[in-house]
């Protein structure tokens, strides 16, 4: 016992000695958070766009009066000739076109139904199917101002609510989504790097004759990483909930719980990698190759998985991160217990345990 | 032996921070000499080795490799010189014929020149056997002459050698003197450091390193005189014990 | 029963391809300072790996205090003391810490055997909360060696613990071999240093995976075949090759100062009366002409050409 406690206290001198390996334990976290958080956003702002309206009636005007007033929209002009359209998007920038037609207020009043045709450039998709919500939305939001409770029944009454997330804002999507990055990239790359690099150093050879259990040294790693880990989830939590004003509505202790489990996780694909790396460099690129991309891809939180081919999600399926995606956002945004996500839960919980066996046990007690 | 200077150096420093790495070393190497360059670890050789190949600038002093300034020319010294050290030599994952060809491109010769003087390398170290073979896969002794052999491959003025023998059995690490003297003969100045205080003798002169000065400059005979030795080893030794540094 | 015994013992790596060694076997008295020289890739490391159990061989058994290396790992690697190349110290670890770190992992205490490592630890106790990172060869030599010993091994495996260290420090590693073994511990040194060779009891000749030779310095010496002769003169390269062309001589090696040689068949004053005469008509002047002792340097050139 005390041997083990020597070696986790040397693993921690080993982490706070390297300032790059600090560097990288604690910074990227942060930085990660704050890009996510702050700089990128799949929300568009901003958009230009270009009013056609021929009815100039109160409706129309109500309309554009919303348009106006949304952050997603910018009316760079007014048009009055059908014509011009193209030309508006032919000279660019113009990303959608809003023409309300002839009649617009007469038409809702008397027929009960009313047409708005949008025109939005799709050589962007993505951005045009956003655009095209948020009109629809806006559209969506009058129509319930205009529809007295009393009405007929022919009126098609469209109601949508955002529920947990109103604003429909990205960081509830992202932060989640970057914790698993975090702490599956941070953890599996300090692991890997830190027991090649013992191999390299020779200390491993010297750490292997001698009484202690090989499986010792290893786990005796695991530990400050573990520790540190729980850390950085933290310093992550306080960042998201302080500065980009994330919710965290269910129980912490839980969330801790399952964060334990991603982390032990990690540390046994970091043991795996570098069963085979024979190098640092090896061992850095093998972690970063082998977590970004999956993780990325296909955890949900960049891209959603539903629109992916069903191929793909059932590779998903395997990636621990997205399981622990959606445990997390259960917990912080929906604010659900464990009788809710037992299911991840004990998918997670089988994955952990699976990769510490198979990485405890191809773990080499000799050289060569 | 021609007594053009290829080197010359006037109190050469290398500081850093307060420590004094290379202390105003002042010496000169003449055109085809054979020169050693010893010195216990820590005692300022490889320092100095660097800011000669122009690997490193200087803070104090002048010198002049191959007539070029150390400050200002240090490219064109690159050029002049060939370097060989025990860490890097030739590259593992190419095979014999590729690391020449590239080399010879890296120096500025012609596909050409490139062709007949590897055929006449390959010839002279008896290894057209191992043509396609990938480098790694040689034994040690072979490797350090094949890279020898590259690093002179451009006739350059001066060739620095870094413990070029290390490790390496006592038959292949005659033969590499051989290479040695050969280059030597050819007029390419040799200026090597080495563990073996054999070697020592084999160098017209050598100068021994102290904690960052130049203890002791002169023939392997005139230094036995001076120092009541029988061999270079029995010099090394008087000259090194009293050495107060052992910073690596 | 020897402290260490080899029985035919082989490696191969790359399945196959690489012979690192070949049907090696010797044996090491318990107390006894025992070399392996030979040059890099002559198999040293992997014969020591073996033996620590850190390899298994191909074909053959070897033995450490009469355990197997095979099936009795783990008692070895709790008794043996281990020293590979490249020091193997935490370079951002203090030499205390270091020490006290080698000394828990081997369930003991720097205290306990302090009597053992102390003539060593005392010449680097002045550094004890420098980083090891930042030590010389020497001093990192000096460490690595008490790490090896803080919990009493029975043998000690030291690879090539003096390369790359300073002349001067070379020395004194000896000096405390010496006085380790005195201590009753059984020492495996290898070194790639000829000289180093006489500073053992026994040495083993070992080159391409191949034993050369094994036996004592001074036996080793006295079966050198042939009389040696040392030989010099102005101008030494020339010399070299000029001798090599006289068909009486048998071989012509330099050796530093002089160039050392052995005739092909009868060396008597004749014959030797009639090489300096034939090097005098070749223009060498000054000629230094006297019988030289063997050297293991010497013995390992005649036996690798013996072996070819």
């Amino acid at each position: 016992m005390r041997q083990f406690f020597a070696f986790v206290i040397k693993e921690f001198y080993h982490v706070f000695r390297d300032p790059k390996s600090m560097l990288m334990l604690f910074g990227m976290p942060i930085m990660l958070i704050l890009l996510f958080g702050f700089a990128l956003s799949n929300e568009i702002k901003n958009s230009k766009i270009v009013i056609c309206d021929f009815a100039q009636d109160p409706a129309s005007q109500r309309i554009i009066d919303k348009i106006e007033a949304s952050k997603n929209f910018e009316i760079k002009k007014f048009l009055y000739d059908p014509r011009q359209i193209e030309q508006a998007f032919k000279e660019g920038n113009v990303k959608l076109v809003v023409v309300i037609p002839n009649h617009f207020n007469d038409d809702l009043l008397h027929l009960h139904k009313a047409q708005i045709q949008v025109i939005a450039d799709a050589s962007d998709p993505n951005t045009a199917n956003t655009l095209t919500n948020y009109i629809t939305n806006i559209v969506m939001d009058y129509q319930k101002e205009i529809t007295p409770f009393n009405d007929l029944p022919q009126q098609i009454n469209t109601e949508i609510r955002m529920i947990y997330n109103p604003e429909l804002k990205g960081t509830t999507n992202f932060v989640p989504g970057v914790m698993a990055l975090v702490l599956l990239l941070v953890c599996v790359l300090m692991t890997s790097v830190s027991i090649v690099k013992e191999k390299e150093k020779g200390t491993m050879e010297v750490l292997l004759v001698s009484p202690m259990h090989p499986l010792m040294v290893v786990i005796s790693k695991a530990v400050p990483y573990l520790f540190l880990s729980i850390v950085n989830l933290s310093v992550i939590l306080l960042l998201s909930v302080f500065l980009l004003k994330m919710p965290i509505n269910g129980s912490i202790g839980l969330l801790f719980f399952e964060s334990s489990l991603l982390i032990l996780t990690a540390l046994s694909l970091g043991l795996l990698i570098s069963n085979s790396a024979q190098s640092q460099q090896q061992a850095m690129l093998i972690s970063l190759m082998g977590m970004l991309i999956p993780v990325l891809l296909f955890t949900g939180f960049m891209f959603p998985l539903e629109n992916m081919p069903l191929p793909l999600q059932i590779i998903a399926n395997v990636v621990p991160s997205k399981w622990y995606y959606i445990i997390v956002k259960s917990i912080m945004i929906k604010g659900l217990g464990l009788s809710a996500i037992w299911k991840e839960t004990l998918i997670l919980l089988g994955m952990t345990v699976f990769l510490l066996t198979v990485s405890i046990n191809k773990f080499k007690i000799r050289l060569g | 032996m021609n007594r053009n200077i290829v080197i010359s150096t006037d109190k050469l420093t290398k500081r850093f921070g307060d420590f004094v790495a290379t202390n105003e070393i002042t010496f000169d190497v003449y055109e085809g000499e054979i020169f050693g360059f010893l010195g216990a670890n820590g005692a300022g050789k490889t320092t100095a080795m660097r800011m000669l190949c122009g690997l490193s600038t200087p803070s104090s002093g002048k010198a002049t490799i191959a007539g070029f300034d150390v400050y200002k020319e240090t490219e064109k010294i690159k050029a002049n010189i060939g370097y060989m050290s025990q860490k890097f030599s030739l590259y593992e994952d190419l095979t014999v014929q590729e690391n020449i060809r590239f080399f010879g491109g890296i120096y500025g010769l012609s596909d050409q020149k490139i062709k007949s003087k590897s055929n006449e390398l390959i010839q002279q170290l008896g290894m057209e056997k191992e043509r396609g073979k990938l480098v790694g896969s040689l034994p040690l002794g072979w490797k350090q002459k094949l890279a020898f052999s590259v690093a002179i491959f451009h006739e350059p003025k001066i060739v620095f050698l870094d413990e070029p023998t290390g490790g390496v059995d006592p038959v292949t690490r005659r033969q590499f003197w051989d290479l040695i003297y050969d280059a030597s003969d050819r007029g390419i100045t040799i200026f090597v450091t080495t563990h073996y205080m054999d070697e020592a003798e084999y160098c017209n002169r050598v100068s021994m390193m102290v904690d960052g000065y130049i203890k002791a400059l002169d023939t392997p005979t005139k230094l036995k005189q001076q120092f009541s030795a029988e061999t270079m080893d029995e010099v090394f030794f008087e000259l090194a014990r009293g050495a107060k540094r052992k910073a690596d | 029963m020897a402290d260490v015994v080899l029985n035919h013992i082989s490696k191969t790596y790359n399945k196959g391809e690489v012979k690192a060694v070949t049907d090696v076997s010797f044996e090491v008295e318990k107390g006894e300072l025992f070399g392996l020289i030979g040059p890099d890739g002559a198999g040293k490391t992997s014969i020591f790996r073996v033996l620590t159990t850190l390899l298994l061989p191909d074909a053959g058994s070897a033995s450490v205090n009469g355990l197997d290396v095979v099936k009795d790992w783990k008692a070895i690697r709790k008794r043996v003391g281990y020293m590979p190349g490249k020091f193997s110290l935490y370079q951002d670890l203090t030499v205390e810490e270091n020490l006290n770190f080698f000394a828990t992992v081997f369930n003991t205490s720097v205290a306990e055997n302090y009597d053992l490592i102390k003539d060593i630890y005392v010449q680097i106790e002045p550094f004890k909360t420098r980083r090891a990172g930042k030590l010389s060869g020497g001093m990192k030599q000096k460490l690595a060696l008490c790490c090896a010993l803080i919990h009493r091994p029975t043998v000690l495996f030291l690879d090539e613990p003096t390369t790359g260290v300073d002349t001067v420090s070379r020395k004194e590693f000896w000096e405390m071999l010496k006085r380790l073994k005195e201590q009753g511990i059984t020492i495996l040194v290898s070194t790639p240093y000829m000289d180093e060779a006489t500073l053992c009891e026994r040495i083993a000749l070992i080159q391409d995976g191949k034993i050369l030779s094994i036996d004592t310095p001074a036996q080793v010496v006295a079966q050198f075949p042939k009389n040696l002769y040392a030989i010099k003169s102005e101008r030494m390269s020339q010399l070299l090759r000029d001798i090599r062309h006289l068909d009486y001589i048998d071989s012509c090696n330099s050796f530093g100062e002089y160039h050392h040689i052995t005739f092909r068949d009868d060396d008597d004053y004749e014959i030797q009366k009639k090489l300096i005469a034939d090097l005098n008509h070749q223009n060498h002047e000054y000629i230094e002409f006297k019988a030289t002792p063997a050297t293991i340097e010497d013995c390992f050139i005649k036996l690798l050409d013996q072996h070819e």
